[in-house]
């Protein structure tokens, strides 16, 4: 560098890959906006149909305003519903989290058991709720049960997957000094493991209770219950003051489950 | 000494809780399942169609196996169709939560109105779910990727924007000041001293969001957003599971890929 | 009581801790056991009572094969064995009551332990216990709200709790201030006569050692390289277990230092400041 120039040091260091790598964004921009320039690869938009979005969008909440809360009944019943399918799933899912932290835990159980645990955990975490709703829309039908039971599963593996490597975390000579008194595994579970985990797994299933508030939202959409249900079917019959009653409720109910799980992990450190 | 004499020494009871305590503990107890036991009682589920589930999930999983291999041909542009969402809407993300963070932070905010409103979009943004906002966007802009792409972005601005504006109010104020007490405007302040201190934050919550948004975009289909959604929407409705079960696979794949180039990245960032 | 023979410890990484340890307790007795970092010492108590698994030998506490025992046995024998550990490793969310107690888990059912039911002789001991080791009132203090020395003091009424025929002691005051750490070790040693137990301590410091241990045992490399009185330590010895250094100033007047184990008066003093 000459004497004199300074520049700020660079994320990149290498020039060429900085220049490379902004030129490696611009092609990508251009190949997957343009339609048909590449086949498979290139988005599929229709940019007029998107040009008209501005208009629509306008239109839209040209019709949205006032929000419509003449049929609160129906929304109260989907709000209750969804509430209901959180709290029910966040139990369930806590008690069920627990064998699964504890399989899912290297410094507790054999190698086989974890590696169970472990995909258990990965294969549950992956899928979005949504796609694990649908099939539980399939085998029980639509309605309620199959929401609880798709939060349940994404409770469990949420709190299970902290459970787990909280555990891992544990300083190992609280498990080692347990064991020395002659403990069995339960034993050394209820001394050394619960009383130090439990603080956070309250605090995590807490946090769960108001995801699952979240997401219980959108489970409905594909028809397991819950207010999401009713925001869909507002939106296909183009009742749009009557969706944004509906979405103003969920930002309300959201906010509200965030404040209380806020209020009670504040209490619980 | 006689077991008399060292009781009267020594106490014989000890209890962990106070009789108060413990009537606590068991009101907790009590509450729990009793929210548990309403929820489940009101929403009426109708518990025989546990009777024959695992028949069910057996069937399912016979119909589901073995995969339609050759199937995957026609999955390929959907699932790239699936990534260019989660990128695209992650890139917009990028622009527009930058400010929305600075103006939702208490310390680099303007004034009171203007955090007010930082706020707002933020909590807006995370309680709508990607698939609700998808539902919205597909009347926008009707069905297809565009809409997909604005779902995406519009539900990470939340998300991004949040972690952002957290990370900036816990800077180190001495910086700041340091660069404010040499005479320097607003937005000097926010270029030299705000965003270097940042930077990797910014960076780690982009990429981070980005494979959630993987994940996320798998199911904008559903609501007719785009990507490998809607043909595993159609094949679910068709009980094609033969072909179910290959694009599970797939989408099992590419999300697993995702979050691994995220944990890379973000452990050579920070 | 106790007899170690032919121990050997090889680590699945190769490394090998143990080459062959024999060591005869015969009385009630506190026996040190000094040597480097990486001699072996810790592994050496801890496969007394299999927290690590020997590789060959055999250890028999009274007459029983601690080596040859089942899984169920081995919690039976492990019962009869206190240990007390470097990192205290006390359960921190628990109250000082709580760890102390926890030192009968192998003698009361799980529903008893679930809900903190000791048979009340447990209960009174463990108040006596708390007194004796100067920690009288603490008893509903949870365990992370202590200092070093308190939490030690915890340790040992744990493992005293158990009523153990063999002590076994991991570094006790590696973690501590050079004070308390004399004080740790006075209560140890003053507390293992009393109960007529004998007790495998592995510590650092050979002051120390030499100061309240009757017996000292060298490890150099795995393998003993010195069995003796605390008094027979010379320069010469110190050299075989560390290698070479000066240690003329190390090795103490053993007649000066002796009285230390004396000062009943002081302990109560110090320990309940402590």
């Amino acid at each position: 560098m000459s004497a004199g120039v300074w520049r700020p040091p660079k994320l990149i260091v290498n020039p060429w890959a900085r220049y490379g790598l902004l030129f490696l964004v611009v092609v990508y921009l251009v190949c997957s906006l343009t339609p048909g320039l590449l086949p498979m690869v290139s988005l599929n938009i229709d940019w007029t149909r998107a040009g008209q979005g501005l208009p629509r969008a306008a239109d839209m909440f040209a019709r949205m305003f006032p929000p419509d809360f003449s049929r609160w009944e129906l929304l109260y019943k989907g709000v209750r519903e969804s509430v209901q399918m959180a709290l029910a799933a966040s139990v369930f899912g806590m008690l069920l989290s627990i064998p699964l932290g504890l399989i899912a835990a290297r410094n507790l159980v054999p190698l086989p058991v974890y590696l169970v645990g472990r995909a258990l955990l990965g294969i549950s975490r992956t899928f979005h709720e949504v796609i694990i709703a649908i099939f539980f829309v399939k085998i029980f039908g639509f309605g309620p049960l199959a929401g609880v039971l798709t939060l349940v599963v994404a409770s469990m593996s949420f709190i299970g997957k902290m459970l787990a490597e909280d555990i891992e975390n544990m300083p190992p000579g609280q498990l080692e000094a347990i064991k020395a008194t002659g403990a069995s595994f339960p034993k050394m579970l209820l001394y050394a493991v619960q009383p130090q985990m439990l603080p956070r797994y309250l605090g995590v299933s807490i946090y769960r209770l108001d995801a699952n508030i979240r997401h219980s939202t959108v489970v409905g959409i594909v028809g397991a219950g819950g207010v999401g249900q009713v925001l869909a079917a507002s939106f296909s019959r183009y009742d749009y003051d009557f969706s944004l009653a509906i979405l103003l409720t969920i930002v309300a109910l959201v906010f509200v489950g965030e404040f209380f799980s806020n209020w009670v992990r504040e209490k619980l450190r | 000494m006689t077991r008399e004499e060292h009781a009267r020494k020594y106490p014989e009871v000890w209890k962990r809780f106070t009789p108060r305590e413990t009537l606590v503990r068991y009101a907790w107890f009590i509450g729990i399942i009793f929210v548990a036991a309403w929820s489940l009682k009101r929403l009426e589920i109708p518990w025989f169609y546990f009777l024959d589930a695992h028949e069910q999930a057996a069937d399912l999983v016979t119909r589901m196996v073995p995969p339609y291999w050759e199937f995957f041909a026609d999955i390929t542009g959907p699932l790239i169709e699936t990534i260019h969402i989660a990128t695209l809407g992650t890139a917009i993300t990028v622009f527009v939560a930058l400010p929305i963070a600075f103006i939702s932070a208490r310390n680099t905010t303007p004034n009171a109105a203007t955090w007010l409103i930082g706020r707002f979009i933020l909590v807006t943004s995370r309680s709508v779910n990607t698939v609700v906002w998808g539902l919205i966007f597909v009347a926008i802009f009707g069905p297809g990727p565009m809409a997909g792409i604005w779902s995406i972005a519009a539900r990470s601005i939340g998300f991004v924007g949040k972690l952002i504006a957290e990370s900036i109010e816990e800077i180190d104020r001495g910086t700041t000041e340091a660069i404010e007490a040499t005479g320097a405007s607003r937005l000097q302040v926010l270029l030299i001293g705000v965003i270097p201190q940042v930077l990797p934050v910014i960076y780690g919550t982009i990429v981070y969001r980005w494979d959630i948004n993987i994940r996320e975009s798998t199911v904008l289909g559903f609501v007719g957003a785009g990507g490998i959604g809607i043909m595993l929407y159609s094949s679910i409705n068709q009980f094609a599971w033969h072909e179910v079960s290959v694009m599970l696979i797939a989408v099992f794949g590419i999300v697993l890929i995702s979050e691994l180039v995220s944990a890379t990245v973000r452990k050579r960032i920070t | 009581m106790l007899s170690i023979t032919d121990l050997v410890k090889v680590y699945p990484s190769g490394e090998q801790a143990l080459g062959g340890v024999n060591l005869q307790i015969d009385q009630p007795q506190v026996v040190a056991v000094i040597g480097s970092s990486g001699a072996g010492k810790s592994t050496l108590i801890r496969c007394i009572n299999r927290l690590v698994e020997p590789t060959s030998g055999r250890v028999t506490l009274n007459e029983t094969d601690v080596t040859a025992l089942s899984r169920r046995a081995l919690r039976r024998a492990r019962r009869r064995m206190g240990m007390i550990f470097q990192e205290y490793n006390l359960v921190e969310r628990l109250t000082v009551m709580e760890n102390v107690l926890s030192g009968r888990l192998g003698y009361v059912s799980f529903w008893q332990a679930y809900r903190r039911k000791y048979p009340p002789q447990d209960i009174s001991r463990a108040f006596e216990l708390l007194k004796r080791v100067g920690l009288d009132g603490y008893h509903n203090t949870r365990a992370d709200a202590l200092s070093g020395g308190q939490r030690q003091r915890v340790g040992i009424a744990r493992a005293l709790m158990q009523q153990p025929d063999l002590l076994l002691v991991d570094e006790p005051t590696a973690s501590l201030d050079p004070k308390t750490a004399r004080q740790i070790m006075r209560l140890l040693c003053e507390l293992a006569h009393e109960q007529g137990t004998p007790a495998v301590v592995n510590i650092h410091d050979v002051n120390l050692a030499q100061g309240f241990a009757d017996r000292i045992v060298g490890l150099a490399g795995g393998v003993i390289a010195f069995d003796g009185a605390a008094d027979e330590l010379t320069p010469a010895v110190l050299s075989d277990i560390y290698g070479e250094e000066d240690w003329s100033k190390t090795i103490q007047n053993p007649v000066a230092d002796r009285s230390g184990g004396k000062d009943r008066g002081t302990l109560e003093r110090e320990s309940a400041a402590g």
